[in-house]
């Protein structure tokens, strides 16, 4: 054991085994985010580089040129790489928006309200999480048919607002909202409605942005749905854009390699850097035990 | 978990100011509300959740195809489907043996993950770096990987292999049947680490510290004792959680299966549960038959769900 004089008068303890953890975790850590670096890496690889024999991992003269080949050289094809980035990005957002808004309502019936018959719903709801999506998609898929809505933005939207994972989520969260708190607001006569709004919906923040990052992950990378609700090539979304691009499984077609790389960069980027950005409030929610009492 | 019962101390209040006119025009404001704030929800869940399993049940009794009315055919779909449909059992084999092996292996892994960023410095890094890779989607994160185990030697496994002397001749990772799953297992494997790894971040930190400390006094001694007698009991409704998504995550497998090895794949080696509903489905349109194989993917995740919510139930504590 070594002691280590640390700043404000401190001592840092090491111990062999806490050394050990953290060469532990720095190797784990290294196999789960090098793919992620490459991807980086690759994406701003030149021709040449691209095409090196060894592979070479880092980029050694970085360009754009891979982003403005795929505006370009995609956008004289059939659809331009920027209308599928475009739909990826009103769907998603569209879904998130009433997902959590959706949900929170009706947490707040299911934890506060408790209307008859809302044990039931919960019952089915946790019934939900407990089976893939993919079961409900033929009879969603005639819904969805039978609604004319086959090609729109509505095929994609619609079925996946009401997700039970993204109600169970809030209705955990919900359940440490204090009921005195209500009572109080009621007796000062506030509606219920101002109560959600004005009490609820704020204290709720952390969960709230827990949930808009899982939705968005979770729609910006939807690969089913897509698949089975749009034909039409300009209704695609990435996922389906990235594999028609990159080839699919075939492997990957030797001219398009740079754009492939840059349009896995475009796609993967915003769901980390949306990640990122909430870390911090999907990380309070998760210390978010002052309230519990 | 503790449950506050405030009910009686309210009823009490009410029961004491209201008439019973009163109290009953109150009840039924409340619940007006409460079915109010529900209605969305309700209506986008019964119509895209509930109906479709109910219909999902009934169409796999049937024979149809989008065209013709359905015509009720007993229990021949799944007479087919087991005793004649070989491609339907390498499928269900295959996915047996990828969420058997993923599910269990990705679920102790990113526990075990999150048990010790919680210990460490930088958790915030940390937790991003593990998280990351289950953030990106699974047909980027498969082309990033094919360039990893592509099947010629500028692959990076076969390069690095062959540099070694391990391997004469490149390895087809995604054509060769023998190996496909592996890469599939391997990259969802990679993938999915970071699945439960929040929720269980999230228990990690909301159990109180007050515990330990009485643990403390209590006898335990050491790290892993405080995780069995006090960390897992604690954390029962996050394990839960994150059981029930990795079991419909390991059945659930498809588009990376898809991207490594395409559809069909050679010999099969990568088709699974879902690929063949889609195949029946979306490709042939036969709803009947497929819908029969969603009610086997559908009992299969659900009984398993069961299990898991037995075991790790914590309702009467």
């Amino acid at each position: 054991m070594l002691k280590i004089r640390w700043f404000r008068g401190q001592w840092l303890h090491i111990t062999f085994s806490k050394v050990l953890l953290y060469v532990v975790m720095i190797i784990l850590v290294c196999f789960t985010a090098l793919p992620l670096i490459y991807l980086i890496s690759t994406a701003f690889k030149p021709l040449d580089e691209l095409f090196l024999y060894p592979p070479r991992f880092f980029v050694q003269n970085p360009t754009t040129k891979n982003f403005s080949d795929l505006v370009v050289s995609l956008g004289s094809s059939t659809v331009p790489f920027p209308r599928y980035a475009f739909n990826s990005i009103v769907i998603t957002t569209i879904i998130v928006i009433c997902t959590v808004i959706v949900s929170s309502m009706g947490a707040y019936s299911l934890v506060k309200l408790q209307p008859p018959g809302g044990v039931f719903l919960f019952n089915l709801i946790l019934v939900a999480l407990m089976f893939s999506p993919h079961v409900t998609k033929i009879p969603s898929y005639m819904v969805v048919n039978g609604l004319g809505l086959i090609n729109t933005y509505g095929a994609l939207i619609l079925p996946n607002i009401a997700v039970a994972y993204n109600i169970f989520l809030i209705k955990q969260f919900m359940e440490q909202y204090p009921n005195e708190l209500l009572e109080a607001a009621r007796i000062d006569g506030a509606g219920e409605f101002r109560i959600f709004m004005q009490m609820v919906m704020p204290a709720l923040k952390p969960a709230t942005a827990t949930l808009t990052v899982f939705s968005f992950v979770n729609n910006w990378n939807d690969y089913f749905s897509p698949l089975i609700y749009v034909t039409s090539q300009a209704m695609k979304t990435l996922p389906l854009a990235l594999q028609t691009i990159g080839g699919g499984a075939a492997g990957m077609s030797v001219g398009r390699a740079g754009a492939v790389a840059a349009a896995t960069f475009l796609m993967t980027a915003p769901t980390v850097i949306i990640f990122v950005i909430k870390q911090g409030q999907v990380m309070e929610t998760m210390t978010y035990s002052g309230i519990k009492g | 978990m503790i449950k506050k019962n405030k009910k009686p101390q309210s009823a009490l209040i009410a029961q004491k100011k209201l008439t019973p006119a009163e109290a009953i025009k109150r009840f039924w404001r409340k619940n007006w509300l409460g079915y109010a704030f529900l209605a969305p929800f309700l209506i986008l869940f019964t119509i895209f959740i509930v109906a479709p399993v109910v219909t999902a049940i009934g169409l796999s009794f049937t024979d149809y195809n989008m065209m013709q009315t359905p015509h009720y055919v007993g229990l021949n779909n799944y007479r087919l489907l087991f005793l004649d449909d070989e491609v339907f059992l390498t499928g269900l084999s295959n996915t047996l043996t990828f969420a058997i092996i993923t599910g269990p292996v990705g679920y102790l892994l990113s526990f075990f993950a999150a048990w010790v960023i919680n210990q460490l410095k930088f958790k915030r890094v940390f937790a991003l770096a593990f998280y990351a890779p289950s953030i990106c989607s699974g047909i980027a994160m498969s082309t990033v990987w094919m360039v990893i185990f592509s099947s010629d030697r500028m692959g990076y496994l076969n390069n690095f292999l062959l540099n070694l002397g391990l391997i004469d001749e490149p390895i087809l990772w995604n054509t060769d049947p023998n190996y496909i799953m592996g890469v599939v297992m391997f990259i969802s494997l990679w993938m999915s680490m970071g699945t439960g790894f929040l929720v269980f971040l999230a228990g990690l930190q909301n159990v109180p510290h007050s515990y330990y400390e009485a643990a403390a006094i209590d006898g335990v001694k050491n790290k892993f004792q405080e995780l069995f007698y006090v960390t897992l009991p604690m954390m029962k409704p996050q394990l839960l959680f994150g059981a029930i998504n990795a079991i419909t995550g390991a059945f659930g497998v498809f588009d990376i299966a898809v991207s490594v090895a395409g559809m069909p794949s050679p010999n099969y080696a990568a088709h699974t549960i879902v690929a063949h509903l889609y195949d029946y489905a979306f490709i042939r349109f036969q709803m009947g038959y497929a819908s029969a194989v969603a009610v086997v993917l559908f009992i299969i995740t659900f009984v398993l769900g069961r299990i898991v919510m037995r075991v790790l139930s914590s309702k009467d504590e």
